[in-house]
């Protein structure tokens, strides 16, 4: 099978058959964020519908089964609703900042879609600074959260937003060090490239003692900074009522809710593409067929996002103080030698390698 | 709370925020005024009156056998204890000797309404600190004892099984069978509990040192039941004042002496086992006989005051009659176990965090009408 899967050339190619070059150019960028927009939109919704499944499994029901068969088409209606739902706002509220706030969640996650190699070719934006990209796109989010529980006039709302970005600020070191252990080891930024070195061994493998560690930093914090259990200080229901989205509905609360999970998505896409290889099969057995690529990234991605739900779903909260203790007391001095630990086994070429 | 910032030039301001009455925490219509400084708990003033409907003042108008059909409304987690109190009390006045039978499985469905209440407050206690699993775990063995209730008293949670004198009716010839199944499965199901909340870390950090309540404030402030007993003050009605056929079982008083909340949620898990020791030990021997004694139509109380304290889940409750010899009571008043333990809620909340607020309140297990009657 010979399909191209390079987006961004096919596309280009395409349009510069009847327009000018500068014209393909931006023709072709406005048609792959829709693609993408649409993509991930669709996928977000089908997130939901897993995380209920999962969350049904581990509670001994049977999860939404009305809707379509299995209940495949009730994220669809769930969303159907919330376009037609009035919105609402309080009486006294910021408004231009109310409205503006949900837009910065939903954006900055959908942005850091774009760097992630799904295999060899489709990718839409592969730059050389891969990595940093993500851990800087995904840090605007926490804006929109803090705009949108402050211009709530509302003290649940404004007590999530403050516990937001104390919890956001704090983890995004522990993300971003982790992810800057295994680059000592890779050696660089970019994605693609990442994905390329691992051809001799996913880096989890590679880096063995200290890329462990590192992984499971970037779990709990990566849990953190998508603000879900046993992290979800942002919206404890049973502290906060809904927490920084209290007054928000229909589709303005629908962009918090799909930038929960495209979140979700983005955090284990990351630690598939680092840790795990990103499209590359184990073993290399269907190196032939270059499209499987998409089918290995999105499989192990979601082996990532069940683990996540599991711990949602198993999981107490802890307390704001208890989390805080956890990253600066625990987690980031760990990464801090953990960076040591791998810089000394990549100076004495200690990795293994296939 | 033993990390407070001294001598620290940094000032905030306090804020004042209402908890409810429409609140997840509150589990009901509880309204709690909290002054708080930044996470921190200042002040917690409870609020009640939301689901207030005269219980006592209809109680005065209603005569002794209409009254059985309010109390199950008050605590309606326990209501067929409640039930009990006041025909014990009624009873006792009348001076009625009761038939065995009518004791034994009085204690029986006692003993498993306390379960039941147990296995749903475990459940929302895991709620309460954000174990959203825990809910349905706790849910699917209480419908196993909410289906032995519907067998033998028709219904499911306010029910209706006393009656001055006895029991309304027999019990359902599949009840000793259904019971011995629920003790057999609940056995295996308890330990699952422990599995997965009472040894997590993160569940234990929550708990342990959180919501300290010594001895002496647990008498002064009337604490009783699960809430007492975890700050090692012996308080079991069960024990202290046995009443139907409580004197022929044996059984421990759970006692923690920690006084946190981790003290009072493993009170509670330990009484389950207790409860279904006391099933276990009456279950086989159901006397024969009447299931309940003739009295009058119109039953009338003679002049004078009554009282009478029963344990339920939550802990002691008292019912006072005074009777002037007509057919209503004069006055008749509860003293519910959740009103006290409410009372304490500001004692063990200050200084704490709004988690812990949340985590405290939910090791008091308050059920709001049985506070607010």
């Amino acid at each position: 099978m010979n399909i191209s899967l390079n987006i961004t050339k096919t596309i280009t190619e395409l349009l510069s058959g009847f327009m000018s070059e500068g014209a393909a150019n931006i023709g072709a960028m406005v048609t792959i964020a829709l693609i993408y927009l649409a993509i991930f939109a669709v996928a977000g919704l089908y997130l939901v519908l897993l995380e209920r499944k999962i969350a049904a499994w581990f509670q001994l029901r049977l999860g939404p089964n009305r809707v379509g068969p299995w209940g495949l088409l009730q994220t669809m209606a769930d969303a159907l609703k919330l376009v037609s739902k009035e919105l609402t706002g309080t009486v006294k509220a910021d408004k231009f900042l109310f409205n503006l706030a949900p837009y910065f969640v939903i954006v900055s996650s959908l942005m850091a879609l774009s760097v992630f190699p799904f295999t060899q070719e489709f990718q839409a934006f592969d730059i050389n600074i891969g990595i940093f990209f993500l851990i800087a796109i995904s840090s605007i989010g926490v804006i929109g959260i803090l705009l949108g529980g402050w211009a709530s006039n509302n003290k649940f709302a404004l007590i999530g937003a403050m516990r937001s970005g104390v919890q956001t600020i704090s983890y995004e070191l522990s993300v971003g060090l982790s992810l800057l252990t295994m680059v000592l080891l890779t050696g660089t930024l970019q994605l693609s490239e990442i994905v390329e070195v691992q051809k001799n061994g996913w880096l989890i493998i590679q880096g063995h003692i200290p890329a462990v560690i590192a992984f499971m930093i970037y779990m709990i914090a990566g849990t953190a900074e998508t603000n879900r259990a046993p992290f979800d200080m942002v919206e404890a229901e049973s502290e906060l009522g809904a927490g920084f989205h209290t007054e928000y509905s229909g589709m303005k609360f629908a962009y918090f809710f799909l930038a929960e999970f495209i979140n979700m998505f983005i955090i284990a896409a990351i630690a598939t593409t680092v840790f795990f290889g990103g499209w590359l099969s184990p073993f290399g057995i269907t190196e032939s067929i270059p499209w499987l690529g998409v089918f290995w990234f999105i499989g192990k991605t979601f082996m990532l996002v069940f683990l996540m739900m599991w711990f949602r779903w198993t999981f107490p909260r802890l307390r704001i103080d208890q989390l805080l203790t956890l990253e600066w007391k625990y987690l980031l001095p760990l990464n801090l030698l953990n960076i040591i630990l791998m810089a000394v086994i990549v100076w004495l070429n200690l990795t293994i390698q296939f | 709370m033993d990390t407070t910032i001294k001598n620290s030039n940094l000032k905030s301001e306090e804020y004042f925020i209402n908890m409810g009455p429409q609140h997840p925490a509150t589990h009901g219509v509880l309204r709690l005024l909290l002054t708080i400084d930044g996470e921190i708990i200042k002040k917690v003033e409870p609020d009640l009156g939301y689901i207030h409907r005269s219980i006592e003042k209809m109680c005065e108008r209603d005569s002794y056998q209409q009254i059985v059909h309010l109390t199950d409304r008050m605590d309606y987690l326990s209501s067929h204890i409640n039930n009990e109190a006041v025909c014990l009390t009624v009873e006792n006045a009348l001076q009625l000797e009761i038939p065995d039978r009518v004791k034994v499985i009085r204690t029986i469905i006692g003993e498993l309404t306390r379960i039941a209440s147990h296995t749903l407050w475990w459940g929302v206690m895991g709620m309460d600190v954000g174990a959203l699993t825990t809910y349905f775990y706790g849910f699917r063995d209480r419908e196993m004892i909410n289906d032995i209730f519907e067998e033998t008293c028709g219904a499911r949670l306010t029910m209706n099984y006393n009656i001055p004198g006895g029991l309304m009716f027999d019990i359902h010839p599949n009840f000793v069978k259904r019971t011995k199944e629920f003790i057999a499965h609940f056995k295996t199901k308890l330990p699952e509990y422990d599995t997965l909340l009472t040894g997590n870390v993160i569940f234990q950090k929550r708990m342990k040192g959180v919501g300290m309540l010594t001895k002496e404030d647990a008498i002064s402030f009337g604490a009783s039941g699960p809430v007492g007993r975890g700050s090692g003050y012996s308080c079991d009605v069960r024990k202290h004042h046995p009443y139907s056929a409580l004197d022929k079982v044996t059984f421990n008083e759970v006692l923690k002496t920690e006084g946190d909340s981790f003290a009072r949620y493993q009170v509670r898990i330990e009484e389950m086992w207790e409860s279904m020791s006391i099933i276990e030990q009456l279950i086989d021997n159901i006397p024969e006989g009447d299931v309940q004694v003739a009295t009058n139509a119109v039953i009338k109380l003679p002049k004078g005051e009554f009282y009478q304290k029963v344990e339920t889940a939550r802990g002691e409750l008292g019912v006072y009659i005074n009777s002037t010899g007509t057919k209503n009571p004069y006055r008749l008043k509860f003293r519910s176990p959740g009103f006290s333990n409410l009372s304490l809620l500001n004692h063990i909340a200050v200084g704490g965090k709004i988690g812990d607020l949340v985590a405290s309140m939910a090791t008091l297990d308050l059920v709001i009408p049985d506070i607010d009657r």
